[in-house]
């Protein structure tokens, strides 16, 4: 099987975030692995284990994982960090001009590379902790006219018969779903616990190789991606007043009843 | 005048009220145009700002992913030239709306919560701390809408109908579900359209009785932190925050919920919040209007007791 995980760097959900100029201020801000796909990693990870005689991703399972990242370029960190946790190799699309892309663009040149690559799964995260749009892995289903099995709670995979299956888990509850290769599968944060990198895990990492793609190498041009392609246009943004602490109370035995006379006085209940 | 079209949302055979308030959004944009896969649902769309259904034929759509939905209503675009697709911000409807986005070649905005008669959208960004307007400047205008943004209007009389035949290829009917398991449901309003919400945290150590209670004296959905839901003490569709579902009610009571960033994702749009918390420093309390430092187990019962007694 030849598996590829979409990972993403993102600003540090914890920090504090600006924007500018129309889009997030990314260069102020720590930048991390998007912890989502984290979970796609380790999700790939076992789809591996379970189907090596080695029992062991990595060379010898007979199956390989490359991960794949669209960003600048220091979200190699973040593809090294993924690499560590146990991925074969990266392929890290690299371009100025890919500067303000939105889902559309980047979903165009994630599929490119993926078709390019000849992958019988594609795993994503469900939501890059920055936008927060949650639509790339169904916009890459599209493009790829592949099948979309995504929120997955819980991902099977026969390789024999070329077949996964995954418990698609949404607000109206979870639907069992299957489809044969080739597929892009998203998995929720309740799939699984992704590992720690070992020491052995980043000393590898080191050797493990990054395929750098410009937009050409991909076969775009300039203006099918960055900030004139984007199809949708910030008109302002401003800051909102920060939400300010109100009333605290200690509860001295009467907590539960002032707090009832608090919200009748202000007619919510 | 411009055709808008909106994609019906139900769930249980019950059409959801965010389909009203998608309604009311395209009434102020053009003629509204409901787009439904379920015939026996189009009764109940009088209740809405509706002037049109149309009733896609032909397709199961509960048998797959969202690939027929966006394919059909691709097709729709083109044939009634749409100028906005308005969508309910679930997962399965910014799933669509990405497919659609991709398909007919237009910008798409997820999770807005209100869009004008020039197509300018309202999103509150980053955990609520940023407002932000945007408008999608090619082709369509796909957006999602959060449900709870506004109020639905009603519907004067009877929309016209009329029937559509999708074509759907075989690569949108990759994937391919094979069994469902519904949400259990209690009898407490959905948690993205309740106007009240009290959620419980890890403080509830598994007990989410006084929770539930106050929650029924005030006709309340019940929510949960990451905490609650991973440990199995309430079901994950009922989880708040950032890989949970987004509320923004009247009234949000967190209880024994310390606050983190995950948590306030989910919540911090809220009209007015309410923190209970045993811990004085619990960074909850720095987004609460009214805060009480105290056990739940004490708080929570008291306060039921106190709004019954009002009733009364
Ligand atoms: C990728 C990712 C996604 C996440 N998504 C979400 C999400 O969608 N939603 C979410 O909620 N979290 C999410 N989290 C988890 C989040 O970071 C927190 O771990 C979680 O919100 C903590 O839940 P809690 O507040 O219930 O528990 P805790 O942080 O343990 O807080 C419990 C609180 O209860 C108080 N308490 C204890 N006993 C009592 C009592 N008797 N009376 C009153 N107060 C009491 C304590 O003082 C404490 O403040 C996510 C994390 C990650 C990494
Ligand atoms: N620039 C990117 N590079 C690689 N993968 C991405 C990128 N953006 C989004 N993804 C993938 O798509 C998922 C959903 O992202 P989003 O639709 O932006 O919320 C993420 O969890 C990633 O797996």
């Amino acid at each position: 099987m030849k598996i590829a995980v979409c990972v993403k760097q993102v600003p540090d959900s914890w920090a504090e975030k600006k924007m500018s100029g129309g889009t997030l201020d990314r260069a102020g801000v720590d930048a991390v692995l998007n912890d989502l796909d984290e979970y796609a990693i380790e999700e790939a990870l076992r789809i591996v284990e379970a189907n090596s005689a080695t029992k062991e991703a990595g060379e010898g399972s007979g199956h390989t994982i490359t991960l794949i990242s669209m960003g600048p370029d220091r979200a190699s960190e973040a593809i090294r960090k993924g690499l560590s946790m146990g991925a074969d190799d990266a392929i890290h699309i690299c371009d100025d001009a890919f500067a303000g892309s939105d889902a559309l663009a980047t979903s165009l040149v994630l599929s490119k590379a993926i078709s390019d690559g000849g992958f019988d799964l594609v795993i994503c995260g469900t939501e890059s902790t920055d936008a927060r749009m949650s639509v790339v892995p169904a916009m890459l289903a599209e493009r790829l006219g592949w099948a979309q099995l995504t929120f997955a709670g819980s991902v099977a995979v026969d390789p024999a018969q070329s077949k996964v299956s995954i418990a698609r888990s949404t607000e109206f509850g979870i639907e069992n779903m299957e489809a044969t290769f080739p597929a892009v599968v998203s998995v929720i944060e309740k799939i699984n616990e992704p590992r720690y990198p070992s020491f052995k895990g980043i000393m590898a990492a080191k050797k493990k190789s990054i395929a750098v793609k410009s937009l050409a190498d991909i076969g775009l041009a300039a203006d099918q991606v960055g900030s004139k392609a984007a199809w949708s246009n910030v008109k302002d943004a401003v800051l909102r007043p920060a939400r300010s602490a109100g009333i605290k109370v200690e509860d001295g035995g009467d907590g539960g009843t002032k707090l009832v006379d608090f919200l009748a006085e202000k007619r919510v209940i | 005048m411009s055709e808008v079209l909106i994609l019906v949302d139900a769930v249980d055979g019950k059409v959801s009220k965010s389909t009203g308030e998608l309604a009311t959004f395209a009434k102020v944009i053009g003629k509204v145009n409901a787009v439904v896969f379920d015939a026996a649902l189009v009764s109940q769309l009088s209740a809405y700002a509706i002037d049109n259904v149309i009733v896609c034929t032909g397709v199961d759509v509960s048998k797959f992913s969202p690939g027929p939905i966006a394919q059909s209503l691709a097709q729709l675009v083109s044939t009634k030239s749409a100028t906005a697709v308005l969508i309910t911000s679930s997962s399965k409807g910014k799933e669509v709306a990405g497919r659609l986005a991709v398909a007919t070649n237009s910008g798409i905005i997820t999770d807005a919560t209100s869009i004008d008669a020039d197509l300018v959208t309202t999103q509150a960004v980053f955990g609520g701390s940023t407002t932000v307007h945007a408008a999608v400047t090619h082709g369509t205008s796909i957006v999602t809408l959060r449900s709870n943004s506004i109020e639905p209007i009603a519907g004067s009389g009877s929309p016209t109908t009329e029937e559509f035949t999708p074509t759907i290829s075989e690569a949108a009917k990759l994937g391919v579900v094979t069994s469902t398991q519904p949400a259990v449901k209690g009898g407490r309003p959905e948690l993205t359209e309740a106007s009240i919400v009290i959620s419980g945290g890890r403080g509830t150590n598994g007990d989410f009785k006084p929770v539930e209670a106050l929650a029924d004296v005030l006709g309340a959905a019940v929510g949960a932190s990451r905490a609650a839901t991973d440990a199995g003490w309430y079901p994950h569709t009922h989880q708040v925050g950032q890989t949970g579902k987004t509320v923004s009610p009247q009234l949000y009571v967190a209880c024994g919920i310390s606050g983190a960033i995950q948590h306030r994702a989910g919540m911090q749009t809220s009209k007015m919040i309410v923190a209970i918390n045993k811990d004085s420093e619990a960074p909850i309390f720095d987004l609460a209007d009214y805060g009480v430092i105290g056990d739940l187990f004490n708080v929570l019962p008291q306060a039921t007791a106190a709004i019954s007694a009002k009733k009364a």
